[in-house]
């Protein structure tokens, strides 16, 4: 296999991209966590780049480094019962062990299924004008599932700040 | 010709997939747990847009079909974080092992 630039920039955001999520598992603190969480999804960004799906790319790094990790923090800071995030389960070190195991071995067989897998078609040419292509796709032939996703997005809201709220209500009649 | 082939990036988010599932079920934190399910979530994403690119029928279908997970995922997140804060106020806890009051 010839080196390209496109294969280095792989490996590389390759490699931030599982360090992130090996450091999501073995750091101490929650903040840390979620830190380490954000370089996984910014270099998911630069593998939706290579991948030619620019638009994904810009929305990747709005929803989920910018507005999903801040919801997260905000969750931790809000709760902030105790930041380590250690000791073991009821369980212990034995449930840890085979759900490692388990873990590993859905990854073989996955691993079994896709290592040599070639489809051997050319790639389309999807980084031409791509939010337009992606902009016509939604407006012709989905249509009803983006409206649909707008009326999920508002429910889920809503339903969000009411849950969340404090009722001021119940609690005086509580008191 | 492409110089990545396509069972790299799938092996890449196999690999993110794993981790988020190793996450998932081991962390005691409940935001660890849904930052685990968003980082498995994406590696759903990262399959959608690679056969959307290099994939038997290559079209731009998987990239819209990826905006649609990315909505879901926020919708999600919203609600599982306005779930955790309430449950934090009655419970004072996120440890995922003393949300039990479904059990007995």
């Amino acid at each position: 296999m010839t080196v390209s630039g496109e294969f280095i920039a792989f490996l590389a955001l390759a490699l931030v991209a599982i360090i992130g999520g090996v450091l999501l598992l073995n750091l101490k603190k929650v903040v840390h966590m979620v830190v380490a969480l954000v370089f996984t999804f910014l270099s998911i960004a630069g593998i939706y780049v290579l991948l030619s799906a620019e638009f994904l790319a810009v929305v990747q790094i709005l929803v989920y480094s910018g507005a999903i990790s801040i919801i997260m923090l905000f969750g931790i800071m809000l709760t902030k019962h105790n930041d380590e995030d250690e000791g073991d389960s009821k369980g212990g070190g034995w449930r840890k062990a085979f759900l490692f195991l388990g873990v590993l071995a859905f990854g073989a067989v996955f691993y079994i299924g896709i290592y040599n897998l070639d489809f051997g078609s050319a790639p389309a040419a999807l980084h031409e004008n791509n939010p337009e292509q992606i902009g016509i796709e939604l407006y012709s032939k989905y249509v009803i599932p983006f409206e649909l996703m707008s009326v999920l997005l508002l429910v889920a809201f809503v339903g969000a700040i009411v849950l969340s709220r404090n009722d001021e209500k119940e609690e005086a009649d509580k008191e | 010709m492409s110089g990545v082939p396509v069972s790299a990036y799938l092996a890449l988010a196999l690999i993110l997939f794993c981790i988020g599932l190793y996450g998932a079920l081991t962390k005691k934190n409940t935001i660890i747990v849904l930052i685990s399910i968003e980082l498995m979530l994406n590696a759903v994403n990262i399959n959608l847009i690679t056969f959307s690119k290099l994939g038997m029928a290559p079209a731009i279908t998987g990239q819209i079909f990826a905006i649609f997970v990315i909505a879901v995922a926020a919708a999600e997140v919203a609600v599982g974080i306005a779930i955790l804060l309430s449950l934090y106020r009655n419970r004072k806890t996120v440890n995922i092992d003393d949300m039990n009051q479904l059990k007995n």
